[in-house]
């Protein structure tokens, strides 16, 4: 009997998220979303991304809820109103399907931390080794998104700051 | 426009928080170097402070003052990050590659763990920034007066 706090976590996960697609109030699947997120953060700080962890955290269960209920208070009854046609026979046939594949798929990924997958035999050890000379900086993960791949996190932070123009452009009539 | 809260106890209970979170904002965008953290969730967490001030005491109060005015911020976090990419041109490297920062008396090493804070500090100031701004668009009061008239 295989029992940890995974497993735990995953039901936990499928039962929010599950409740956020069905639930009929909007408010509450707005809730029920912050708590999936919370609960995917404690799933990526046990496969040990802290840093994926916190964001998920302060993003998806904070900030993110804050966004939906701002939108949900400031729009009329009118507009969220659900409107749930029943599933089309394709959305039957098709989802199951990519959900079968997929999962025949994940039978071939390389198992969790092994030594041997293309991930950590490609360029890995390269960074692990070499960051500390390089930069002075403990945190593999730090100087490997600020500095050998820096690049990429400045086009990041341009999708971020143009995400912030055009919700002030789209939403600010004045001013 | 959102009005301060009614409660005291969410009143009291922002104002032992609130400074808190700020804090553990700045810790964790400067311990990033070493140990979890970095930039982005750095300024996530500094935005969530003043987000959460400004949901707790409304627009006006003078405690949002400050998030109010980081909304002329808009664009410097950007500045810094490439600011500091353009540094490394002056010195006369690639772009953004920190071992060419012209500063005197630092090893190759030290100056691309220099660059490292800077940059970060950047994306930080600028996720911060997009943060609040975003809320901002969203709780402004012309939007409530357009989805009742239209």
């Amino acid at each position: 009997m295989i029992f940890s706090y995974e497993i735990l976590l995953l039901l936990l996960m499928l039962v929010t998220a599950a409740g956020a697609i069905m639930v009929k109030d909007l408010m509450s699947a707005v809730l029920l979303l912050g708590s999936y997120s919370f609960f995917l953060a404690l799933v990526w700080a046990w496969l040990g991304a802290v840093d994926v962890a916190f964001v998920e955290a302060v993003v998806g269960a904070g900030l993110a809820t804050v966004l939906f209920l701002l939108t949900l208070f400031r729009t009329a009854p009118k507009d969220t109103r659900l409107r749930r046609p029943p599933p089309s026979l394709t959305t039957l046939i098709v989802f199951p399907l990519l959900g079968v594949l997929l999962l025949y798929a994940a039978n071939d990924l390389p198992g969790f931390g092994d030594p041997n997958s293309p991930a950590s035999v490609h360029i890995s050890p390269t960074y692990l080794q070499q960051s500390y000379q390089d930069t002075h900086t403990p945190n593999v993960v730090t100087s490997v998104l600020m500095d050998y791949r820096s690049l990429d996190t400045m086009v990041e932070t341009v999708v971020i700051f143009a995400s912030g123009i055009a919700c002030a452009l789209l939403l600010r009539r004045h001013g | 426009m959102i009005r301060p809260h009614d409660s005291i106890i969410v009143q009291t209970l922002g104002r032992f928080v609130i400074p808190v979170v700020q804090i553990f904002g700045l810790y964790v965008l400067f311990f990033g170097q070493y140990g979890p953290g970095g930039g982005f969730v750095g300024g996530v967490i500094l935005g969530a402070g003043m987000i959460l001030s400004v949901l707790i005491f409304g627009h006006d109060a003078s405690r949002s003052q400050y998030a109010r005015n980081v909304l002329h911020g808009d664009g410097v976090g950007m500045l810094i990050y490439a600011g500091v990419g353009g540094l490394c041109m002056i010195g006369g490297g690639e772009f953004l590659n920190y071992a060419n920062l012209d500063i005197p008396g630092l090893e190759t090493a030290s100056r691309r763990s220099l660059g490292i804070v800077l940059t970060q500090i950047g994306v930080a100031v600028d996720v911060a920034v997009t943060a609040v701004s975003i809320v901002f668009s969203l709780s402004a009061e012309e939007i409530m007066e357009d989805s009742i008239n239209g």
